[in-house]
């Protein structure tokens, strides 16, 4: 189990929570401590809305032990509004429908339970856009 | 007969959510596999809606808060008490109500709870919400029904155990979408279903949880809401009751003197199965999305053990301009993808390795 590092890094996984360097605006994705563009420490948490469109994507089918219940499941490269290239699991939509360039969103689903006794791990996926 | 319950303050529905999974288990699949087909032509709901395998109550409950805040356009600090009526939350031991609260932005100065009440839950959940703001001690609560239901493989629930729910921001009449015009809750020790400890499946009491628990409770709620307020089902231009399957909430509302037209919306079960303490909240969201400034709306839970909370709710101009803020609930109906008998037993765990 690791639940100090899942405690510690919710709002990450909850609320897609990175940094914005106050220095020079630049936005960064899991959260540095140091702005990769101007070297500057002088930054702040920034939650990124979690609107995004997909770059590409592969299917996992051997996947880790933690992540066996799951698979095959599909893994995204996603271009954020904001600007900031992303690595997470898309959900609710089949192999045959995904495409290149498809509006996602961000929402909060089990990533993985830890063990029958474990903690369950939760935090973002995208899926695409419901539209409405 | 005790008098209806009316909080201190005027109270209402400010905001109010839904969420059903996108997979879909058709009934046929399960009589297919189990029954030959030989039940096809007497099935109790067409299809269940089945949760994805990274879906569970904490999961399903934050989509469908985040609908009910969009609607209510209140600042998730303001809520000040989250309460999540399930049967299936997925710890034994740990609120969903925190992973909810700390997802949504609530946290951390709130009260939370995770509320048991079989298929009641949800409006066991409204219910404290509506005290909680009636009393003054906050002006927003957020509470939630939503199940992720399992049925034995075979048995008759099966067909329609299903996942979704509900939520509703519940606040002050003036801010209010709906106004809440009293309540009543009726219960009595009633074993028509239940599920002990370290059990993974409920059991039931067949026909015992018609007569004598759906429909006995359901009625005594309503008839005492009805007697109280001093109406008649005349006066509602829309109803929704617990609907374990199709035929029980239109025998109950016919008993109560509702025609069909009265429960044309909200009567999901035939397309989504029995989403336990989500069904009549999710019915109810259906119901608002459809309703005018003015329409008197009844709801009337069920929940096994047993008891009704019935509630009386007239709808203001404030709804029309907060359908649009979030999905309708007939939308999360209709984005229906099947799967078959295999993929449904591996996604709900009945498949051990």
């Amino acid at each position: 189990m690791d639940i100090p590092r899942y405690w510690r890094l919710k709002n990450q996984r909850y609320r897609l929570q990175g940094k914005k360097c106050l220095d020079c605006g630049n936005l960064s994705f899991p959260p540095r401590l140091v702005c990769r563009k101007c070297k500057s420490r002088n930054c702040e948490p920034y939650e990124f809305k979690g609107m995004g469109t997909l770059y590409s994507y592969t299917t996992i089918f051997q996947a880790p032990d933690r992540f066996d219940q799951m698979a095959p499941y599909m893994v995204g490269l996603i271009d954020l509004e904001e600007g900031v290239r992303i690595t997470a699991q898309l959900t609710d939509v089949l192999p045959d429908d995904v495409q290149i360039g498809m509006k996602l969103e961000m929402v909060i689903r089990q990533i993985y339970e830890d063990g029958p006794k474990g903690p369950i791990l939760y935090g973002y996926k995208f899926r695409p856009v419901l539209k409405f | 007969m005790s008098s209806v319950m009316k909080p201190a303050r005027k109270v209402g529905i400010v905001g109010y959510g839904s969420y059903i999974p996108a997979y879909r288990l058709p009934a046929t699949e399960i009589s297919d596999l189990w029954r030959d087909g030989q039940d096809k032509l007497f099935l109790p709901v067409k299809q269940k809606s089945v949760p994805g395998k990274d879906e569970d109550t904490a999961t399903m409950s934050i989509e469908a808060a985040k609908n009910a805040i969009n609607r209510a356009q209140v600042d998730p600090k303001k809520i000040r008490a989250v309460w999540v009526g399930s049967e299936s939350h997925p710890y034994a031991v740990k609120p969903t109500g925190t992973i909810v609260s700390q997802v949504l932005g609530i946290v951390p100065d709130t009260v939370s709870a995770d509320m048991e009440f079989a298929c009641k839950a949800g409006t066991e959940a409204m219910q404290a919400a509506f005290a909680f703001v009636g009393s003054h001690m906050a002006d927003y609560a957020l509470a939630i029904g939503m199940d992720t239901a399992q049925g034995r493989p075979g048995d008759a629930l099966e067909y329609t155990a299903a996942a979704g729910g509900a939520a509703y921001i519940i606040g002050p009449a003036e801010e209010s979408v709906a106004i809440l015009e009293g309540s009543y809750s009726y219960i009595t020790d009633t074993p028509d279903f239940f599920r002990r400890a370290y059990q993974h499946y409920p059991e039931h009491g067949n026909r015992f949880t018609g007569d004598p628990a759906y429909f006995k409770h359901i009625t005594s709620a309503v008839k005492n809401l009805f007697e109280g307020l001093n109406l008649t089902a005349d006066d509602f231009k829309y109803a929704v009751f617990h609907q374990p399957n199709t035929k029980f909430p239109q025998k109950v509302a016919k008993m109560l003197g509702f025609n069909k037209d009265q429960i044309r919306y909200g009567l999901l079960a035939p397309h989504v199965g029995n989403t336990y303490a989500g069904a009549s909240v999710l019915g109810l969201t259906d119901i608002l999305d459809n309703a005018d400034a003015g329409d008197r709306v009844l709801i009337a839970s069920f929940g096994s053990g047993a008891g009704s909370d019935a509630f009386s709710f007239v709808v203001t101009d404030k709804l029309k301009e907060s359908v649009g803020r979030a999905p309708l609930t007939q939308q999360y109906v209709d984005r229906a993808i099947k799967i078959n008998y295999g993929k449904y037993a591996r996604w709900r765990k009945k498949i051990l390795k």
